[in-house]
């Protein structure tokens, strides 16, 4: 286990600081200026020169990547151009709404797909397992942020129960900036739970064929006490393994949907910096994500092996 | 397990995925087609006077807010639209095939080396590097395609790779090494061949994908650029005259569902027709 555990966080760190190259790579080496990309073609030369050395690039590309990775890992992500606000701390305000959007949206996907999943493979090849199959797949092709759309139309629009977009803050108490993202997180949560429910359904049709649900089902264990105590514990290993993996779903499709409603989170940050140019938050925004995707899986990894020892032996 | 408890029996489910998937993804394919030779208006042509209509006999669809036929542009925009997504998996092909191939062939540091580029392109979720990417090389179809097909190389090289092991330990595979064939001509032979159908599955997810993720580009403003219509930039447009014109807003997200849809319904189909005992899900 422990060397298991030892080689697991080896990969981890390598991937992070993989990552930390290559967004270095993609955002510094490649094509361009920073400075004349945020400055525009038409600035002046003595300002561009000004702003170079501001930004440190007037130095070589290595101690550049050595002073910005050095200083992430005390926690200084640099200074955002357009804020002129330290990175780290922007990065901590938007968490507060993109954190609380991915886990109400998670929480809501799993309590519409968990139910749909054992409610299908309980009807196996009848009509009720074909209308969630039918959801699964109408759910993975619907576009998020026209789904947002949609519901701002039905429930912004015609409805008038919630706003069309944007955010109070939580200072302003708790429910009407809950308010605010309840409409997103069910954006966000459609093709979580539609992928979710498939693979809930077929997770639990392989349990279903295992020996002891016979067994369990030959002592008279029937109906839902069979799917929730004898089924759905076993069939919860693969399922907590794709909520896991769709973690970076969910943040890849916060970006868009914070963007259809105007919410402050790390989404509309890291979009807005792309369209400013401000690297800076740019790089510190898509690594601390690559880093929590990796981590996630790594966390997914771990606890997979805790609950079931078999796979540790082949990887 | 035996046949007959075999509960996920797929020869009942392929005929429905697979026609169903088929009839919609020729649709789609169609319309892309047909306007390339009749749209009831041009697509692009600009009528102020019109603006933001309802849909009547004159506009099926109704117009947008610089009064251009909503129907013609939805049909426009199914080329542009398939036109990215191909070519997005077409880089994935190219590239991925190759490289899972070789890395199925050879072990060692390719297969590692290739291995390893997934696991890090899979840290990133694919739409943040696709914004990213279009957002440094500027936006537009091209650079979209190049966005979109970076992580499609990845995906379809980890899919080739593993199909390409399972050949190799075939016996097949072992006759020919014996009868003194070199690992090139195997791979050509006798592996390419037996991993076509995994690729193809996979690609056609992966199509379904790449139009998904080029919608949410354009409709962020980074994919395929005005005046060409694109179903993303369509619905962008439309959001901002939801009090207006609400249908605007329905009629091209739905274009991308069902297209999406019959994609999906395809690869589904199309794997359990070329390979039933495997089982995958549609995660992209």
């Amino acid at each position: 286990m422990i060397a298991f555990l030892s080689r697991r966080l080896l990969t981890l760190a390598v991937t992070a600081w993989l990552a930390t190259l290559l967004v270095f790579t993609i955002l510094n080496v490649l094509p361009g200026d920073p400075a004349l990309l945020m400055l525009g073609t038409e600035a002046r030369p003595d300002t561009l020169a000004a702003l170079r050395t501001q930004m440190g690039l007037d130095q070589p590309a290595v101690v550049r990547y050595l002073r910005w990775v050095s200083g992430m890992l005390t926690g200084d992500f640099g200074i955002s151009y357009t804020y002129a606000r330290p990175v780290g701390a922007l990065i901590v305000e938007r968490l507060a709404v993109t954190l609380p959007l991915a886990g109400f949206a998670l929480v809501l996907s799993t309590l519409v797909a968990l139910p749909l999943g054992l409610y299908a493979a309980a009807r196996h090849d009848r009509a009720g397992d074909w209308a969630v199959m039918a959801f699964g797949q109408v759910g993975i092709a619907v576009p998020s942020f026209w789904f947002a759309i949609l519901l701002i139309l039905g429930f912004a629009v015609q409805l008038g129960w919630f706003a069309a977009g944007g955010f109070p803050g939580w200072q302003g108490g708790v429910w009407p900036a809950a308010k605010a993202l309840v409409l997103p997180a069910v954006a966000l949560a459609l093709p979580e739970a539609a992928i979710l429910a498939r693979v809930t359904r077929s997770a639990v049709l392989d349990t279903l064929r295992e020996d002891y649900v016979r067994t369990a089902r030959a002592k008279g264990v029937s109906g839902w006490t069979l799917m929730v105590r004898h089924v759905l514990p076993n069939a919860l290993i693969p399922i907590s393994t794709v909520l896991g993996l769709q973690f970076a779903f969910l943040v890849a499709g916060a970006v868009v949907v914070e963007n259809v409603f105007t919410l402050p989170g790390l989404g509309r940050l890291v979009y807005q910096a792309i369209s400013q140019r401000d690297l800076i938050v740019v790089q510190g925004v898509v690594v601390l994500l690559a880093v929590l995707v990796v981590a996630v899986n790594f966390l997914v990894d771990v606890a997979y092996a805790v609950i079931d020892p078999r796979p540790r032996v082949e990887t | 397990m035996t046949p007959d408890l075999d509960l996920d029996a797929p020869r009942r489910r392929l005929p429905r995925s697979l026609l169903l998937g088929a009839a919609l993804t020729g649709l789609v394919l169609a319309v892309a087609l047909l306007s390339l030779l009749w749209t009831p208006y041009p697509a692009e042509q600009v009528r102020v006077i019109a603006r933001l209509k309802p849909p009547s006999a004159a506009h099926w669809l109704g117009t947008d807010h610089f009064g251009r036929d909503a129907l013609s542009m939805i049909m426009v925009g199914a080329r542009n639209s398939l036109a990215v997504a191909a070519a997005a998996v077409g880089i994935g092909i190219l590239g991925g095939v190759p490289l899972g191939l070789i890395a199925a062939a050879r072990r060692g540091w390719p297969d590692e080396g290739v291995a390893r580029m997934a696991d890090l392109l899979f840290a990133f979720p694919a739409l943040l590097t696709a914004i990213l990417l279009t957002a440094l090389l500027g936006p537009g179809a091209i650079n979209a395609v190049l966005a979109l097909g970076v992580f499609n190389v990845a995906v379809l090289a980890r899919v080739t790779r593993g199909a390409a092991l399972q050949v190799w330990r075939r016996e097949f595979v072992r006759a020919a090494l014996a009868l003194g064939r070199g690992p090139a001509a195997v791979t050509v032979v006798h592996v390419l061949p037996n991993v076509a159908g995994a690729v193809i599955v996979q690609g056609t997810i992966l199509f379904a994908v790449a139009i998904l993720n080029e919608a949410a580009l354009s409709y962020l403003g980074l994919g395929i650029q005005p005046p060409a219509p694109s179903w993303g930039k369509m619905l962008g447009d439309a959001q901002t005259y939801l009090f207006t014109a609400p249908m605007q807003a329905v009629y091209p997200g739905a274009a991308i569902a069902l297209a999406v849809l019959g994609l999906n319904l395809l690869g589904d189909g199309l794997r359990d027709l070329l390979d039933p005992r495997h089982k995958t899900t549609t995660l992209g």
